[in-house]
């Protein structure tokens, strides 16, 4: 039998946070936004859930009485950033490339050249994706997960973990609730099973429907 | 898919150990919460693509998965949840949302060649 050499390893601690950099950069971006008097608002959904419609929605409410600038993740395309300058408020795309998610240090690039002094709210859409968003703070004040009526009642069962990490859900299409047969207390009995407490808005971005409401929400929120 | 950008961020810590130390790193401890939104699989892979052409390529990374811990105000204690999707108090039934544990993506060790 021949020998092998012992090999003896000891283990030693180390206890260090994976995402350590991305939540330091997210604590300096939340004390600059709080300093500079901005509130920053992230939405989170899934592609296609109608982040961009109701975006594009608040800030052309939002804009008569508040000075309102947003940034846009996607992978690829700058369409998001083209169809929300319609809206006429400053609008800038942050390109991931292959990245699924917004990270702190992309946000903090991406505001480069703005002053933050001269703003009231800043939304930043994170990339569609209801999984990988979850695990990076990117500095917001309120982080708003979306979920479309079209996408099904499981939506928060099947991704319980980005419901977990946010603040507020918002219901979107509500104009197709009916001929899609959406059954809204399930939806919002399974935000509550994964997130008890949660607050549920519904809306249509294209009739308009619970917008006020959502415009009385954040005019709470900015200033209490 | 962020399971290889977290895990080249282990391999970076990793690496800086390795070159604090000046010890070979065999293996690779890391808690892994249920709520952190990383899937275990899927870490796996990505770390042995991370390691590849490092100091830490051929190491293991060692998962230990954390179950959600939430504090329940009607027990005044802390529970154990067995599922990510029901955040009720598996003694007294009520909602509970104060999580104490689930969250961690935290390197906790490293075994090093002695």
């Amino acid at each position: 039998m021949s020998s092998q050499p012992i090999t003896q390893t000891r283990l030693v601690e180390v206890r260090k946070n994976v995402l350590k950099q991305n939540d330091i950069l997210a604590r300096e971006l939340r004390q600059r936004f709080h300093d500079a008097g901005v509130y920053v608002v992230s939405l989170v959904s899934s592609p296609g859930s109608g982040k961009t419609a109701f975006l594009e929605k608040t800030l052309a409410l939002l804009r008569s009485g508040y000075r309102v600038a947003a940034l846009v993740g996607d992978l690829a395309t700058e369409n998001d950033a083209a169809r929300l300058a319609r809206s006429q408020v400053p609008v800038k795309q942050i390109t991931t490339g292959t990245l699924c998610h917004l990270e702190a240090a992309m946000v903090r690039d991406a505001l480069n050249g703005w002053d933050l002094d001269q703003l009231d709210f800043l939304f930043i859409e994170n990339v569609g994706n209801l999984v990988c968003p979850s695990s990076y703070d990117i500095g917001e004040e309120l982080r708003v997960v979306l979920l479309s009526v079209t996408e099904g009642e499981d939506k928060p069962l099947k991704y319980p973990t980005i419901f977990h990490t946010a603040d507020l859900a918002v219901l979107t299409k509500m104009d197709l609730a009916e001929a899609v047969e959406f059954d809204l207390a399930a939806a919002d009995s399974n935000i509550q099973r994964v997130r008890p407490g949660m607050r549920l808005l519904k809306v249509s971005s294209k009739s308009d429907a619970g917008m006020s409401e959502w415009l009385q929400f954040l005019a709470a929120v900015r200033t209490h | 898919m962020h399971e290889l950008s977290i895990a080249m961020s282990i391999v970076e810590m990793a690496e800086e150990e390795v070159a604090r130390r000046g010890a070979q790193v065999n293996a690779v401890h890391l808690k892994l919460g249920a709520l952190a939104g990383v899937v275990k699989e899927a870490l796996l892979s990505s770390y042995e693509i991370a390691c590849e052409g490092t100091d830490l390529e051929g190491s293991r990374l060692v998962v230990e998965e954390i179950p959600i811990v939430v504090y329940c105000p009607t027990c005044l204690s802390a529970r154990t949840l067995s599922s990510t999707q029901w955040f009720v108090c598996p003694e007294c039934n009520r909602p509970v949302s104060e999580v104490l544990h689930g969250r961690e993506l935290e390197v906790s060790a490293l075994e090093i060649q002695a």
